[in-house]
């Protein structure tokens, strides 16, 4: 416990470090930089809350997907040089923000939070760590579990998941994310008039 | 490692999305701190998956998974918004030939 309550610590302070770099630092291209180590603690941090495969994800297309194109971004634009300026509304932004932080941890803090009873710790653990099914019999033998919760834990993956309860909204992100690269390639595609790039 | 610290950081990690994206004049730095703001968000939703009991876990084991199912969606829709995004800001520098927002004004009038 005290171990991952030292990982938590070491996550929350690069996240929160990068975060301020990504915002404050007036050089465009390190910001993208510090993009990353952000992207990572937030990877870390999903690895400690046993959702391995969405650690996995994140590294996978934030990591190496987005923050990617973001430098690619910065260095294909050129303003890198004029920097990362704020603009006339920073102040009322930061005290807008201060403000929404405060009543965001006054609200984390008083709820009553309805947590998971502690026999039920385990089982849940077990089922989140597996997004695709790979909960073996043997696994579940030495965990203690049932033979018909383990049947009914081994149809509760993530990937089940996902195209059982929730195919609507997967079907709906798929067309989502076909549109979207439709139209970047036609905002990206060369003017037909002027022929410019 | 309380479920209160995770909520706490992930609500640190927004607010500065939040400030970032509304104080920068440089398009890509919004879009950053608009990816920062996503994170922030599925830390939130995973946590509350981890920690919280929803109200179906006696019938259904399977719905302590929602909260990591939210957050599959929020990264394919954060995947789409950066592609658009930059896509813009692309044809943005391509007509202006600058990424500053307080001077992205052709729609003014």
């Amino acid at each position: 416990m005290l171990f991952q309550d030292v990982v938590f610590w070491i996550l929350a302070v690069m996240a929160i470090v990068g975060a301020l770099g990504v915002v404050l630092l007036p050089n465009l291209f390190r910001a993208a930089l510090l993009l990353i180590v952000v992207f990572v603690a937030v990877a870390g941090m999903f690895i400690l809350l046993s959702a391995e495969f969405l650690a996995v994800v994140q590294i996978l297309i934030y990591v190496g997907a987005i923050a990617i194109l973001i430098i690619f971004a910065v260095m294909l634009t050129r303003d890198v040089q004029r920097g990362n300026l704020p603009n006339r509304m920073h102040i009322p932004a930061a005290v807008f923000a201060a403000l929404l932080l405060s009543a965001l941890v006054a609200v984390a803090v008083d709820t009553e939070w309805n947590f998971l009873p502690d026999d039920q710790q385990e089982r849940v653990e077990l089922v989140q760590v597996s997004a695709v099914t790979t909960l073996t019999g043997e696994a579940l033998d030495e965990a203690g579990v049932s033979q018909t919760e383990q049947k009914e834990m081994q149809e509760s993956g993530l990937a089940d998941l996902l195209i059982s309860d929730y195919v609507l909204p997967f079907e709906a992100v798929s067309v989502l994310l076909l549109a979207a690269l439709i139209g970047a390639l036609v905002l990206v595609r060369p003017n037909p008039g002027t022929g410019r790039g | 490692m309380s479920f209160e610290a995770f909520l706490i950081v992930a609500a640190i990690l927004f607010c500065i999305g939040l400030y970032g994206a509304l104080a920068r004049r440089n398009v890509l730095a919004v879009l950053m701190s608009i990816e920062l703001m996503f994170n922030a968000v599925n830390v939130t939703l995973v946590a509350m998956a981890k920690y919280l009991a929803p109200a179906g876990l006696m019938d259904d084991i399977s719905t302590v998974l929602t909260g990591q199912v939210f957050a599959v969606f929020i990264i394919t829709v954060a995947a789409a918004e950066i592609a658009l995004g930059l896509g813009i800001v692309f044809a943005m520098y391509r007509t202006n030939e600058t990424v500053d927002l307080s001077e992205a004004t052709q729609l003014r009038n």
